[in-house]
């Protein structure tokens, strides 16, 4: 349900872009989202859809989702490991102090204008 | 036939969300305010553990509460009858959780010269709220029994957001197949660093030692 809230972000940021650029449609939008992020991709562009529709800038935009798939690294064995089936603790040694190294973007990459 | 014309942009749609999430934390430090964001699911007892936690502490510290829904003002109202402290309802325009702007709009609303401790109880739902930086100075989430243990695995992003964790309604433990220490062990997989408090707000069973925690924290945010 937060993929409305993010539409909503998204739209006010290329917005902002495109008056700074003196662009009058934008025809794609491409997003970098990661695997742990919890947004839904399906829901994300239903509610795009819905929402990008409604202004004159973005009619018809299409949105493409880049998944980043998302990666923990290990302070203590220094690797790193697939957060999605270990979590926070390390497999290799057991270790708790690690960090998402990449898997928690959502990031507009880019958007194309016509 | 138009040419395209690629515009690369490179940034976080949160971004500005926690800018503004930052300044805020920022300001209520300088204003030794501590403001807590409480999240939890529909019905997991987030109102009746705040009316407990508040009569316990009200006479100590000077609290306000934020209370963030879709519609109605029904918690609002009843957190003011229970405890009669300042107790304002936001809402959220059908949106399923709040940001810093919402945030501090509320806080605009509030009588602040003699408040310690802002509670803000967000919207009921365990995904979207973890999501959005509210400039809170700590968040807290309610888990309640029925709920199940294996919460913390299927909402991670929540328990990894969050500073507490209270496990509520621990006087129906024996009723469903809860395993305290399983969920403790769910939980610190996902954030090692979560305090956990079991309490019970019907009971007012551990809820002392929540009072206790805010009391420690509120100190804190004062002596920074």
């Amino acid at each position: 349900m937060h993929e409305l809230g993010i539409v909503f972000y998204i739209i006010r940021d290329v917005k902002e872009v495109a008056e700074q650029h003196g662009v009058e449609h934008v025809s794609a939008v491409v997003m970098d989202i990661g695997e742990v992020t919890t947004i839904v991709p399906q829901y994300l562009q239903d509610c795009w859809r819905w929402a990008a529709d409604k202004e004159e800038l973005l009619k018809g935009c299409e949105l493409r989702i880049n998944t980043i798939p998302a990666v923990t690294y290990c302070d203590c064995c220094h690797r790193e490991f697939g957060t999605l089936e270990h979590g926070k603790i390390c497999p290799h040694c057991g270790s708790d102090k690690t960090w998402l190294l990449r898997g928690n973007e959502v990031e507009i990459k880019e958007i194309e204008a016509n | 036939m138009d040419s395209v014309k690629v515009i690369e942009i490179k940034k976080s749609v949160f971004a500005s969300n926690d800018k503004d999430a930052d300044n805020l934390r920022k300001e209520l430090k300088d204003k030794k305010i501590f403001l807590l964001n409480l999240m939890s699911s529909p019905g997991s007892g987030k109102t009746t553990t705040l009316i407990r936690t508040i009569n316990l502490i009200k006479d100590k510290v000077g609290v306000a509460v934020m209370e963030a829904d879709i519609d109605s003002d029904v918690d609002a109202v009843k957190i003011k009858e229970a405890t009669g402290i300042q107790s304002i309802q936001l809402h959220t325009g059908g949106m399923c959780h709040l940001d810093a702007e919402m945030t501090r709009q509320g806080l605009d609303n509030l009588d602040t010269e003699k408040t310690d401790l802002v509670i803000l109880e967000n919207v009921g739902n365990l995904v979207c709220p973890a999501e959005f930086d509210t400039g809170s100075t700590c968040n807290a989430m309610i888990l309640s029994v029925p709920e199940g243990d294996d919460k913390p695995l299927k909402y991670p992003l929540m328990f990894s957001v969050c500073d507490l964790v209270l496990i509520n309604k621990t006087d129906v433990l024996p009723y469903f197949d809860f395993d305290m220490e399983k969920c403790e062990k769910n939980v610190h997989m996902r954030n090692p660093k979560a305090e956990i408090i079991p309490i019970c707000a019907k009971t007012g069973e551990g809820v002392d030692k929540f009072a206790e925690w805010l009391l420690k924290k509120i100190k804190e945010q004062k002596q920074q």
